[in-house]
């Protein structure tokens, strides 16, 4: 089990034709992802590797595959419209990795990809990784393995860095999960911990922030009145200077608020331990969870 | 990107809001000259991208042309918060009768613009949320639908009950502002204040705007608005080379690929009793000239006394990143040494590149950042 993806995730990559695209779709189908289909106006009628046919629309694609995710590679001014094609061709669940799409464009399509009823994951994220069911997106195949802990991070890397932990401390995973860094993104920490909450598979999971907003706030008020299984948190920033944007559009200090000692403070009065080093995470993990 | 106050009501006025006219000066007789122009009395106000401009003596009244001479002498030249003043707006003086704050920001919660606005004018709306949270109105705006007319009315007549010519000037100005927003792609947009005079007459005196960066490229024109003399000569040198650089002031550089972790391993040389000097995402190229640029800027800084990587290889090849590494390390004259952490696919095949460097290899963040700290004291 995972969340949102299992085994009938048959995948549409926006973009499929292009240089990274092309790479991460390889490195998807490798993993044994189900990519049913491509889509890249103008390229229509094409066979990607020879085998997987590529569409202009992805209404042609899901029409014809029965795709029913997408994940997105379209560079940054056309991907807002990518989200909402394949939320109107009826993909269920859309992964955009684009980064450097326009907030203005995310706060319009977001209302659209609602009223489709889809899940959004992403801008300007790794996507996800399912051990054993599917990867949609760029997380490395090769860090991950099966098991019982659930991660959901804003990061990419440094989301790496802590599954290559997990593994290495033989705790695998149901899935892994990047969320995004920018200040809009579809789904946040909240739905992601909704999520693994209710999915049987996951008996712990941790949750990696960043500086910025106050999703993880939200979040920890979530676990202590619904979550029984073990969580543990790392926030990255704490040493962020205040109104500076540290790579991610999402990751800033402003007017105060947003910080990595409020974030952390929010935690551990919801009782969620957080750790100081990600190599802390792992060993705080085993210490509150009795298996 | 922030922008300016002038260039900021350049937006404003552009959108119909009603902005005073005014004009920079870079000089005490361009000022002067000016303020001749505009009649007394007249503002002089310290184009810096800071708040607290008022309180650090950067805004200053100017009934006669002696006081113009005097203020825009002290002002220009002057250091609010670090910040060198190098430009003054003048602008005529009007009488406030009245003083309100309009702003809008992006929600991320709704994943809106969110409107906001206080009949406590003039104060940094941060104050006023710590201090009167009751006093700031909020109104969340439907992107499908923009602020509606009702809307707007609403929030003008809450803010001003009394007088329904105000409240109309207040919900137009409302309109225009999240129009502006909209298609200047901003993240952040204020009116603080916007006063009415005497006369009933309405006018955003102030103004502030920060504007996406992400959108950026479909706005060629704004890329002219850019302040490059107030920006840090590095960070200048890593946006033109495409990297995501911040100076801070410590003595480790930081070449980490991916902002997360790249924040992370700031928090943990600060961790170990070091000091980061930079917050450095090098991305998941192992391309010798982008870390020929990395590591150009950020040994333009001398405080800088250990140089660390932290890459983890994910999908890139870690033999890759190492020959990168030493490609780019050979092409340059560098002094101070550099601890490379190398993780993910090829690990090994990467460290046995490194060993046969000068190059000090290390396998966990924690102990690359502890050999960091370590040859950055020597």
């Amino acid at each position: 089990m995972a969340i949102f993806v299992d085994k009938d995730t048959r995948v549409v990559v926006q973009g499929i034709t292009g240089r990274d695209g092309g790479f991460h779709t390889r490195e998807m189908m490798a993993y044994g992802t189900r990519v049913v289909a491509g889509c890249t106006p103008g390229r229509g009628g094409q066979k990607f590797e020879g085998s997987v046919p590529v569409f202009d629309t992805v209404k042609q694609a899901v029409q014809e595959t029965g795709a029913n995710t997408s994940v997105i590679f379209v560079p940054p001014a056309g991907a807002a419209g990518a989200i909402m094609e394949a939320a109107d061709a009826g993909c269920t669940l859309i992964v955009c990795i684009t980064e450097g799409v326009p907030t203005v464009d995310m706060v319009k399509a977001w209302p659209y990809v609602q009223e489709k009823g889809a899940r959004l994951i992403g801008p300007n994220c790794p996507g996800l990784l399912a051990p054993g069911i599917a990867k949609l997106g760029i997380l490395p195949a090769s860090i991950v393995k099966e098991g019982p802990v659930g991660l959901v991070s804003r990061s990419g890397t440094l989301t790496y860095e802590v599954v290559f932990q997990l593994t290495a401390a033989g705790l695998g995973q149901t899935t892994c999960l990047g969320i995004g860094g920018d200040p809009v993104i579809g789904t946040n920490f909240l739905d992601a911990i909704e999520a693994f909450n209710a999915d049987p598979a996951t008996e712990a999971f941790v949750m990696i922030g960043e500086i910025g907003g106050d999703a993880e706030e939200k979040a920890a008020a979530y676990i202590k009145a619904h979550v029984k299984k073990p969580v543990v948190s790392f926030i990255a920033g704490r040493t962020a200077p205040p109104g500076k944007r540290m790579g991610h559009a999402g990751a800033i200090v402003s007017g105060g608020s947003g910080t990595a000692a409020e974030k952390k403070k929010a935690l551990e009065a919801a009782g969620i331990p957080v750790a100081d080093r990600p190599m802390d995470i792992v060993p705080k993990l085993k210490e509150i969870w009795k298996r | 990107m922030n922008i300016h106050e002038y260039q900021a009501k350049e937006i404003f006025a552009s959108h119909g809001l009603p902005v005073p006219g005014g004009k920079v000066a870079t000089t005490v007789d361009e000022a002067v000259a000016l303020a001749n122009g505009f009649g007394l009395p007249c503002m002089v106000k310290s184009q810096v991208l800071t708040g607290g401009r008022g309180k650090a003596g950067g805004i200053k009244f100017c009934p006669t042309i002696d006081d113009v001479r005097k203020h825009a002498g002290n002002i220009l030249g002057m250091d609010i918060k670090g910040h060198i003043v190098r430009k003054v707006l003048v602008t005529p003086a009007v009488d406030i009768a009245s003083e309100y704050y309009v702003g809008m920001l992006i929600d991320r919660n709704t994943k809106r613009v969110l409107l906001m606005a206080s009949a406590e004018g003039g104060v940094e709306i941060e104050q006023v949320a710590k201090e009167n949270p009751d006093a700031i109105l909020k109104q969340s705006i439907d992107p499908r639908y923009g602020l509606l007319d009702h809307e707007a009315m609403d929030m003008g007549l809450r803010l001003c009950p009394e007088d329904v010519k105000k409240a109309r000037q207040l919900a137009a100005a409302m309109q225009k502002l999240y129009r502006a927003f909209v298609e200047a792609d901003a993240s952040l947009a204020e009116i603080n204040p916007f006063i009415f005079t005497p006369d009933g007459t309405g006018h955003a005196i102030d103004a502030k705007v920060n504007l996406d960066d992400n959108a950026l490229f479909r706005h060629p024109g704004y890329e002219a608005l850019r302040d490059l003399e107030a920006e840090d000569p590095g960070e200048r040198a890593a946006r033109e080379a495409g990297l995501s650089f911040v100076k801070l002031s410590g003595n480790v550089g930081c070449l980490v690929n991916g902002a997360g972790l790249a924040m992370a391993t700031m928090d943990l040389v600060n961790y170990y009793g070091g000091q980061p000097a930079n917050f450095l995402d090098i991305g998941g190229s192992s391309n010798p000239e982008k870390v020929v640029n990395a590591l150009t800027i950020i040994l333009e800084d001398p405080e800088v006394k250990a140089i660390l990587f932290n890459i983890f290889g994910g999908i890139t090849r870690c033999d890759d990143v190492a020959n990168g590494i030493i490609k780019a390390t050979q092409m340059m004259d560098i002094n101070v040494p550099i601890v490379v952490r190398l993780t993910g696919t090829n690990e090994a095949e990467g460290r046995a590149l490194l060993a046969k460097t000068a190059l000090h290899p290390a396998q966990t963040m924690d102990e690359a950042v502890q050999k960091a700290i370590e040859l950055a004291g020597k």
